[in-house]
């Protein structure tokens, strides 16, 4: 046990001289702010939840040492240090609403950054209203939900599912091929899907299938074969993929050995499976297949290499990073300039300051809408053999976000606006 | 066609059955409700993952082909060591009361869960080892040290040396490996080697090499276990305690090594499974919770202590799933009536196919309560 506990103590000591040295450009500044504010961060850090919801914490972390690094937040002339508490959501939606209460009542923080799961916002989402605060929310989603309240910086469904539909049925080599939905069995996956088999329907194509794997399950013998029995006669085609989490392992393994794979004419788009996901399944598992996302870290430019150079520095060189902690990344700094633009930290001054916003972020600018979601690119990879996405096309320009689905009849037609008092939450366009 | 319905039906049934055939022994022959199983199935699939890991190492590369191999029989002795010492410390004194002997087993699984989240596997397997040679090492001393009064001493130190040689593998791993020297609740994966991965062609059809393996292994699994109950002599004592524990107490068999035994066998048997469950998915701290549910359904419907019954009845179920999730029923006759396959193909999904199992198990048993093939004889009356 001694032999251990020398290198466990040796592993101590090494990182945090590391973690000293990083801080160390931060700290030479820290005398000269004029003041502290605190932000909150609320994300799972035990729990289910906790692998994916924690990379959110690192790279927030990172955004805001950077931020201080660079000086701080510049309001009414005064400098502030941005100061974090850190909450644990630990997985469960009731504690998320708690804790914000917490957060905002007891710490009184400006602003929450948090989430991952639709649950959990849905969870927050009253607590946020009923006392006018503010919620940053980094994850892609499947919208039909636009609150004054909560800043969407992660995907709208026509940020992500739509265009990857269309890529698929007009540009893929699948292209033309009838269609088969696979996901979980919970609400993302059947929202998204009821949007993709509306958009099908008005492009032309044709779902032949669609089937959800209860949570927790993993023996998709039955789903394989009613795939292949439904794509088999027209020589393959395309399989929309929202599984979540371990049971995309079970999936992709299975059907690599049930012969459905890129090669005999199958191809995955997947909706969840980004950098970290591709290490954690195997890429010999997804290569071939494709993903949809509006960053992806091998987008070549100084400040997507910038961004993940930055935070291998930071955490380790085999760290990845993937698009919801761009996302993340992005609502640290689209906050701190709204908030030198309202010259306060008081809300309804940030919050009209938001809207407009741009900042050059690693995926290329963005730009805050009136609808409090961000206009962004939108990418569709190949994924390679090695892991990671080969960009095959990227949209021209940032995609303007849709807070209510334009394919689903029930918000058909209707749009967000909270920059209009006459409009607001849905109003008909 | 039917052939490959047929495949597929074997397929998940055999994974049910690998799955359950432990909890056949544990449940079945000694009573045991162990909630602990699907854990135990998670350690052996953690075991197969940290074999695969130890076998990337230059010096058994050249063999990397045949770690799964070898990952059976370690799964085996790993979950069956962890089974010999829940039985030693926690079971045994529970036996009798089965509703304490189940909220004692989930509070197992609970701290094994607990366990390969928080201790880095390298150390895991440290501990373990160290459990395998504390357990077995005074059985190799001869009888004649055994008796003499200062074995206790004898039986201290070879703890010592145990924990000493666990110690130093478990370093020794952790070195040379570094994805186990860190914890993590991380689900890990164990991928196929080159062999098994791919399908193979019989008879005109495709059958994926990992389920075939899948249903090798349950094969030899069954008859071992068949075998041994009934050719071997610790076979035949296990199945005298199951009739009659007092009378064969009475004739000299030790029960209580009876008891061990059984429980150890039935513990590797998880581990097998675990094996088997690690190829087709990823392997994490819950993976055995997805199963656990699926093996005590088998044991029932099959009747407890039988395990031919549990054969029986994890084929039936694995055929049924493929029937009703997969929709086969319609295309073997295409052209029955409307309400008729408007009802099939509403039940021809995942989740609902499961519903529509449970629902078909729960009748079943209201006409069967002792499931498919009953326990006759004297410990049914009693």
């Amino acid at each position: 046990m001694r032999i251990s506990r020398r290198i466990l103590a040796g592993l101590a000591t090494a990182s945090l001289a590391v973690s000293v040295t990083s801080c160390g450009g931060g700290s030479d500044t820290s005398g000269s702010f004029d003041d502290t504010v605190t932000v909150g961060i609320l994300h799972s850090l035990s729990g289910t939840m906790a692998i994916s919801e924690s990379t959110l914490v690192d790279t927030e972390k990172m955004a805001i040492a950077e931020i201080n690094a660079a000086g701080g937040v510049t309001v009414g002339g005064k400098s502030y240090k941005i100061d974090y508490i850190v909450e644990d959501g630990a997985s469960d939606w009731p504690t998320f609403a708690e804790k914000s209460k917490k957060l905002i009542d007891q710490d009184g923080v400006p602003v929450v950054f948090g989430g991952w799961t639709s649950a959990s916002r849905k969870a927050m989402l009253p607590v946020y209203e009923s006392k006018d605060a503010f919620l940053y929310y980094p994850i892609q989603y499947e919208a039909q939900e636009c609150s004054n309240n909560i800043f969407y910086t992660g995907a709208s469904p026509n940020q992500q599912s739509e265009p990857a539909t269309d890529f698929m049925y007009k540009r893929s080599p699948a292209a033309g091929k009838p269609f088969f939905l696979v996901g979980s069995d919970y609400v993302f996956p059947r929202t998204s899907n009821t949007i993709t088999k509306e958009q099908l329907k008005s492009l032309g194509g044709k779902v032949v299938g669609e089937d959800y794997l209860p949570l927790g399950n993993t023996e998709v013998a039955p789903i394989i074969s009613k795939i292949k029995k439904a794509l088999a006669p027209s020589g393959g085609g395309v399989i929309i993929n929202t599984l979540n989490g371990d049971q995309n392992v079970a999936f992709f393994k299975q059907i690599q050995d049930a012969g459905i794979t890129p090669s005999n004419g199958y191809y995955v788009m997947n909706y969840s499976i980004a950098e970290e996901e591709i290490s954690t399944i195997g890429p010999e598992f997804l290569e071939g297949h494709y993903g949809a996302w509006n960053y992806m870290m091998s987008i070549d430019t100084p400040e997507s290499k910038k961004f993940a150079a930055d935070f291998k520095a930071l955490y380790g060189s085999d760290r990845v990073v993937a698009d919801p902690q761009e996302s993340a990344y992005n609502m640290v700094y689209l906050w701190k300039q709204a908030v030198e633009d309202a010259g306060t930290f008081e809300n309804s001054a940030v919050r009209e300051a938001l809207v407009g916003q741009t900042f050059d972020a690693p995926q290329g600018p963005v730009e805050v809408m009136p609808n409090h979601h961000l206009a962004q690119t939108v990418r569709i990879g190949l994924i390679k053999p090695e892991g990671g996405f080969e960009i095959l096309e990227e949209t021209d320009g940032v995609v303007f976000p849709q807070a209510w689905n334009q394919f689903e009849p029930s918000s058909k037609g209707y749009a967000c606006d909270w920059t209009d008092p006459s409009k607001g939450e849905r109003y008909k366009l | 066609m039917l052939l490959d319905s047929l495949f597929n039906g074997v397929a998940i049934g055999s994974v049910l059955l690998v799955a359950a055939l432990g909890l056949a022994i544990v449940f079945g022959l000694m009573g045991v409700i162990n909630l602990a199983h699907g854990e135990l199935m998670m350690l052996g699939a953690y075991t197969t993952y940290v074999t695969q890991l130890i076998f990337k190492l230059p010096l058994l590369k050249t063999y990397y082909n045949a770690y799964v191999i070898v990952s059976i029989f370690f799964a085996f002795i790993v979950s069956g060591v962890v089974g010999i010492l829940l039985e030693k410390t926690v079971i045994r004194k529970l036996y009798g009361s089965p509703l304490e002997t189940l909220l004692a087993t989930w509070g197992v699984s609970l701290i094994l869960q607990q366990f390969v989240r928080s201790v880095p596997l390298a150390y895991g397997t440290g501990l373990v080892i160290s459990l395998i040679i504390g357990l077995f090492l005074p059985s190799v001393f001869s009888s004649k040290l055994k008796e003499s009064v200062n074995f206790k001493y004898v039986k201290f130190s070879s703890w010592i040396f145990a924990a000493l040689a666990g110690v130093l593998s478990g370093n020794l791993i952790s070195s040379s490996v570094s994805k186990l020297s860190r914890a993590s609740a991380r689900n890990v994966d164990v991928t196929a080697p080159a062999w098994m991965r791919g399908q193979v062609e019989i008879l005109g059809t495709a059958f994926p090499k990992t389920r075939l393996m899948i249903i090798i292994i349950t094969l030899i699994s069954v008859i071992a276990i068949t075998l041994f109950l009934n050719q071997s002599a610790w076979g035949m004592r296990i199945r005298a305690v199951t009739q009659n524990r007092e009378m064969s107490d009475c004739l000299g068999i030790s029960t209580e090594k009876v008891d061990i035994i059984t429980f150890g066998i039935g513990s590797g048997l998880a581990g097998v499974a675990g094996v088997a469950v690690s190829l087709l998915g990823s392997v994490g701290p819950n993976v055995g919770g997805n199963y656990i549910v699926g093996c005590f359904m088998v044991v029932v419907l099959g009747g407890v202590g039988n395990l031919l019954g549990t054969i029986f009845a994890s084929f039936g179920i694995g055929i049924m799933t493929d029937l009703i999730g997969a929709g086969r029923l319609l295309s073997i006759w295409p052209d029955m009536p409307l309400p008729l396959s408007n009802t099939i193909n509403f039940f021809a999904t995942t989740s609902m196919a499961r519903v529509m199992i449970f629902a078909l198990i729960v009748i079943f048993l209201q006409f069967k309560p002792t499931g498919l093939f009953p326990q006759k004889g004297r410990m049914v009356e009693s």
